[in-house]
């Protein structure tokens, strides 16, 4: 090999050293088993893909939310202190102090179950059977007047539930302001006049703290 | 550019040194007038404690050796130069913010230690030789690499800024926090090394109807989100460091997924897994969360790109002007999810006049970029403006022009212009103008 001529070891390299990879051909990875996926593969979408088996009554779900989930968003998910709020807020999305939550603002009902079977208790994810997930989804969707009080979620029945503000959601529609074929910004004399309308020291609400290391600045 | 008297063992000599210097706390700027720095510079000639004419411990004896920080940190004098949160914005630590100290840096590259930091259940502290990414759903081949697999993709390196989505959130109503910290700290900007998300994906073989991806973390919040297959293949990438080091504990080390551009919350720390799908997940962080609500009650939902936005980050509420009247040097950033930035404007006086501010250092794509802009300050009170226009012709709004179209209610994506009134002192506040 080394004793190549050079006009050779230029069309060997051409085609085996310096073919460009193609993407796909590289064999790097190992294929994924059965029990790997199953035990990672668990979001669930609003068309019931990847619901688990299982089910759970509001009743049940009262009794979990009770043991697991009421310490911070309280008994109703009314929310303890500043933890989340899960229910009520219908009627105010429009309002100057919309409060956002599962009823009022959700627009779909599998985002109730991916979310708390992959994340909640916060602290202990990941610890609830999938029957508990859709009891305690059951009984945030009564809290939240979806169903009724002997209502039982399964996999079977999901799709059925509405959220009440699905229709309410659209596609990003920016840019949403003038561009600079549309308005040219102003270099000169733009305006007469100009006001402070509003100032943050009143507001007063940067961290105590950090006007402490401020005022050693 | 604000010279600090934040000196961990403060020596008496250090301490009226720096009196005489013309006031670093801020009880001293305070008296600072306009034309002091000349009186003090003066002072500073004859006094004893001349940093000149003194001999300095530092001049004399010897320092640590090496290795005496076999990482490095930085100078005991910049201890200020750190990370901030604002107490009352969240719930618990585990699931909170924290801000970048833009007032404290320049240049476009925000050092590893300083990006901000956004968790949602606590920093997960994983073993790279534990940690696996899977590729599953709609593939010819699910596949599991290793964090060793990953490295043998074709590399690549690539500056990209990093902006929450709420970044500038709390000033939807007005003006609130009093820092460009507080108000715009949401971002970073850094080199990422890794490889490019189609390569790993064309190893898995995307079937035809594969439309969407749902990248998820190994964190127990298991953030999820949906993307759409044309930016996975356009230009995302799956990257393990950052600044040349390892990606950071809080900021997903050994993997995170980053999406150009896109708003912060969809490049998923702690990258384990990456599902291909036919249609998005409506995941709980792009339906509660990340959609933006409008006044009519109707909602925006994947609002990813992060429109153009710029910020004077000097002066600034905690970056005054401390030399009085004279030559100024203004400094901030600019940035756009569309691309580089091709004009910074400056205003003094609050908008009525417009000047070109100086573009400095690199002009990447989807990259934080450096302006200056230069003048003699005469000591009058100021009212400072930077205002961006992006590649695609984008002109950065006001914050009225926003709130004419969305209302207050949005939360995300505000990239209004930002205001600071200067007063006669240097001091700065955050402001809204007429
Ligand atoms: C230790 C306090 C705590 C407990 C206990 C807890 N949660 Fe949570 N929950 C949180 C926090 C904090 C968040 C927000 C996390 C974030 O944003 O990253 C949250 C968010 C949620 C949300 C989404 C709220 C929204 O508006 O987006 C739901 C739904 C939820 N939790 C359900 C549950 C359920 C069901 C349980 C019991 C099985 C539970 N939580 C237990 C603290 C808790």
């Amino acid at each position: 090999m080394l004793k190549f001529p050079k006009t050779l070891s230029i069309v060997f390299c051409l085609s085996l050293c310096a073919t460009p990879v193609f993407a796909g051909k590289l064999n790097l990875g190992r294929e994924a088993t059965k029990a790997e996926i199953k035990a990672w593969d668990i979001d669930v979408r609003p068309d019931g893909q990847g619901l688990p088996e299982g089910k759970g009554t509001v009743e049940k779900g009262e009794q979990v939310f009770a043991e697991q989930c009421a310490a911070c968003h309280g008994d109703f998910g009314e929310g303890v202190d500043r933890w989340p709020v899960l229910a009520g807020g219908l009627g105010t999305i429009k309002s100057e102090d919309p409060v956002k939550t599962v009823g009022s603002y959700w627009p779909y009902a599998s985002t109730v179950f991916d979310y708390i079977y992959r994340a909640m208790p916060f602290g202990n994810a990941q610890s609830l059977s999938p029957d508990e997930v859709y009891a305690v989804t059951a009984y945030i969707l009564y809290l939240n007047e979806i169903v009724a009080e002997d209502f039982e979620l399964s996999k079977k029945n999901f799709t059925s539930i509405k959220m009440p503000n699905e229709k309410n959601f659209f596609a990003d529609p920016r840019p949403d302001t003038p561009s600079r074929s549309k308005k040219k910004p102003c270099m000169k004399n733009c305006k007469k006049e100009v006001k402070i309308t509003k100032r943050a020291r009143i507001i007063n609400v940067t961290p105590e703290e950090d006007k402490k290391t401020a005022a050693k600045e | 550019m604000t010279t600090k008297l934040n000196t961990p063992e403060l020596s008496r000599r250090a301490l009226l040194k720096s009196a005489a210097a013309g006031g670093v706390t801020l009880a001293a700027s305070a008296t600072v007038t306009a034309g002091a720095t000349t009186a003090a510079q003066a002072l500073e000639k004859e006094t004893k404690e001349n940093p000149i004419t003194t001999k300095q411990d530092w001049n004399q004896v010897l320092g640590d050796g090496v290795d005496a920080n076999p990482y490095g940190k930085p100078s005991e004098y910049e201890k200020n130069v750190i990370r901030r949160s604002v107490p009352w914005l969240t719930a618990s630590p585990e699931s909170s913010i924290n801000f970048t100290p833009l007032h404290e840096l320049d240049g476009i590259i925000t050092p590893n230690g300083l990006c901000f930091e956004r968790h949602h259940a606590g920093i997960a502290e994983v073993d790279p030789t534990e940690h696996r990414l899977m590729i599953n759903g709609l593939v010819d081949k699910p596949l599991v690499f290793t964090m060793e697999d990953l490295k043998r993709f074709p590399r690549t390196n690539k500056i990209y800024f990093l902006e929450c989505a709420a970044n500038s959130g709390m000033e939807w109503r007005g003006a609130q926090l009093n820092g460009c910290q507080f108000t715009h700290g949401m971002i970073h900007c850094v080199n990422y090394t890794g490889v490019l998300l189609k390569d790993i994906l064309a190893e898995a073989g995307l079937k035809t109807n594969a439309k969407w991806l749902m990248p998820e973390g190994a964190d127990a919040s298991g953030m999820n989100r949906s993307v759409p297959i044309e930016k996975a293949l356009k230009d995302c990438m799956v990257a393990f460091k950052m600044n040349g080091e390892a990606l950071r504990p809080e900021q997903g080390y050994p993997l995170r997924l980053v999406i150009p551009g896109w708003e912060g919350n969809m490049w998923v720390k702690w990258l384990r897994r990456i599902e291909v799908g036919d249609m998005p997940w409506h995941a709980r962080e792009e339906t509660s969360k990340y959609t933006d609500l409008m006044e009519n009650g109707k909602a925006r939902r994947f609002t990813w790109e992060m429109d153009c936005k710029s910020i004077i980050t000097n002066p600034s509420p905690q970056a005054p002007i401390t030399h009085g009247k004279g030559h100024t040097v203004l400094t901030g950033l600019a940035w756009s999810g569309r691309g580089t930035i091709d004009r910074v404007d400056i205003t003094l006086d609050g908008g009525k006049n417009w000047q070109k501010a100086r573009i400095d250092g690199p002009s990447l794509d989807k990259a934080l970029h450096r302006f200056y802009f230069e003048f003699e300050w005469d000591g009058r009170p100021l009212l400072l403006q930077s205002r961006a226009i992006d590649s695609t012709g984008y002109v950065q709004p006001t914050k009225d022009e926003l709130r004419e179209v969305r209302g207050t209610n949005s939360i995300y994506h505000n990239n209004g212009i930002q205001t600071w009134h200067v007063n006669g002192k240097g001091e700065a506040e955050n402001v809204e103008i007429s």
